[in-house]
């Protein structure tokens, strides 16, 4: 099915080219409350509930893997309502740190549940996911969005980001925008959490942490949020940089660090900052 | 004169101890232009953020159409057929003139998440339809040559328009306006002067903050004069003009003069 070339490849790199395609989904699931000016940063923690609803299902309970899945969106999902609510009235930083928080608290949770493996973590989940599961669900997750970001809805959102209440007053639901979004976000971010656990095989409650969290805030920041492309593309540069510079040796880490700092100084609307157009139809 | 479309009665808001309104109470004539002066700090954007949901009063009622509008926020309110612009223009500011009166007509689009996602032809019809309506506007403005621009990018005066475009888009009942002359040339207010009475011929009520008063003296049917938070005189132009109180709180003997002889 595959060309000769690619199979070898993915055989050697395959744990990279996974990381690639969650990297991606979670900088999508990053942007789409950055696409609404929120700062929240609570991605790695749905990553986290979504690895560990599906792992669960899976190891725990044998259920068939696409149960699984809807289950990694769903667990999410049905937290960032409840969480939504309380934490949408902050800004900034403040909504920054209180989603951080809940990352701590989850990750207090993991350590202390003796079903979820506790300190141990989850081992043994099964490798399900592969190339077409997670490439599939990124190219589908990137059409989806262009096609919302090209829309009444699309216009909404940048109304949103750009001046919070000049939307309202365009007739913008902004608490309903907001929740969408985050839901939308924790959806995405379980999504590539389930994959993850099911090509890395082991998942432990230190995986979803504060690190984790900023790693995915540097994917958008790099990319620049002006289209979906951005945030992506940032991911797939993160994620590939440090495979990249191996030949470099013990200078790797350091080159890695100053390519970010200099995209941080000279491109501040990031390497893509192409902005994307906002109708879906003219003629 | 006909039916009143918007009242605000007993209009009062506190910020800590300061009150920046107290017991405002005035009525909008539908079709009519109403002007709202007063020097700086009287209230006049106050008033307007609280009329537009922006700000939450302390006491007192602003009903439109006969409806209470209190405690609602600012889209309902708009749902009901209020459009406002602002004294500081808030543009977005990366969105081009087309996208920026569209993002205007955003509860008149009617696009279902569904029909989005799996480009209907619903969408499609829709997205159409707005495009051709929001170029409408826009010519309407005089603005139809910048479309493509960056909201942004345009001059000042041309961002005023695009403000007014904006706000039209949601096909409002009553026009709010924060000073829209501010910072144009003499050529740009009278082209103001002349949209603003196309606007009014159109049946649309406008309720307008202005700081250049041969622009309200000519334009406004009624005038409310505020004065530190309080209405110190209401009537027609001529009665204003004339009011001694509102010309030393306000209009100053000189000024009062010079709009006598040029009326």
């Amino acid at each position: 099915m595959m060309p000769h070339w690619l199979d070898n490849f993915l055989f050697t790199y395959q744990s990279l080219v996974y990381s690639l395609g969650v990297n991606a989904l979670l900088a999508l699931a990053m942007y789409v409350v950055l696409a609404v000016g929120q700062l929240a940063l609570g991605q790695a923690a749905f990553m986290g509930v979504g690895a560990y609803a599906s792992a669960l299902l899976t190891v725990k309970l044998g259920a068939p893997f696409p149960i699984a899945l809807l289950a990694s969106m769903a667990a999410p999902a049905l937290l960032a309502f409840v969480i939504g609510a309380p934490t949408l009235r902050l800004s900034g930083v403040y909504l920054a740190i209180a989603t951080i928080g809940l990352g701590e608290v989850l990750r207090i949770l993991y350590l202390n549940w003796d079903f979820a493996g506790g300190a141990l973590g989850l081992n043994g989940i099964p490798e399900k996911a592969g190339f077409v599961w997670i490439f599939g669900t990124l190219i589908v997750a990137l059409v989806a969005f262009v096609f919302v970001s090209r829309s009444r809805i699309g216009r909404a959102m940048e109304a949103i980001r750009a001046d919070e209440a000049a939307a309202g007053v365009m007739g913008v639901n902004l608490p309903a925008y907001k929740l969408a979004a985050l839901v939308a976000s924790a959806a995405i971010a379980g999504l590539a959490g389930a994959f993850n656990a099911h090509v890395s095989s082991f998942i432990g409650p230190n995986d979803y942490g504060f690190d984790q969290a900023v790693t995915i805030l540097s994917f958008a920041l790099l990319g620049g949020v002006g289209s979906p492309f951005g945030p992506v593309l940032g991911a797939l540069v993160l994620t590939a940089l440090p495979e990249v510079l191996r030949p470099l040796h013990d200078y790797r880490l350091v080159i890695d660090g100053l390519i970010i700092v200099c995209v941080v100084i000279f491109l501040p609307t990031g390497i893509l900052p192409w902005r994307i157009g906002r109708i879906g139809a003219r003629k | 004169m006909s039916a009143t479309l918007l009242s605000v009665e007993d209009l009062t808001v506190r910020f800590g101890g300061l009150t920046a309104l107290s017991g405002v109470t005035f009525c909008v004539a539908k079709g009519a232009v109403h002007g709202l002066i007063g020097p700086n700090g009287a209230g006049k954007t106050t008033a307007f953020n609280l009329i537009s949901g922006m700000t939450a009063q302390t006491s007192g009622s602003v009903t439109l159409e006969g409806a209470k509008l209190d405690g609602l926020p600012t889209w309902k309110r708009t749902a009901r057929g209020m459009a406002r612009t602002f004294q500081n223009i808030r543009m977005f500011r990366e969105m081009t003139a087309l996208e920026n009166v569209m993002a205007g007509a955003h509860l008149r689009t009617p696009e279902s998440f569904g029909s989005i996602l799996f480009r209907l032809g619903s969408f499609r019809a829709a997205e159409r339809s707005a495009v051709a309506n929001a170029m409408d506007i826009l010519d309407f403005v005089g603005l139809s040559e910048q479309a493509e621009r960056r909201g942004g990018d345009l001059a000042y005066g041309d961002q005023r328009r695009l403000e007014i475009a904006r706000a039209l888009a949601s096909d409002p009942k009553l026009l709010m306006l924060d000073e829209p002359a501010a910072g144009m040339n003499p050529s740009e207010k009278i082209g103001l002067i002349d949209l603003i009475a196309r606007l009014r011929a159109r049946g649309l009520t406008l309720l307008l903050v202005e700081h250049d008063m041969h622009f309200v003296m000519k334009l406004c049917d009624r005038i409310t004069v505020l004065n530190f938070g309080a209405k110190i005189a209401e009537g027609a132009p001529a009665e204003v003009r004339a009011n001694p109180t509102v010309i030393e709180a306000y209009l100053g003997a000189k000024v009062a003069r010079s709009l006598e002889t040029r009326a």
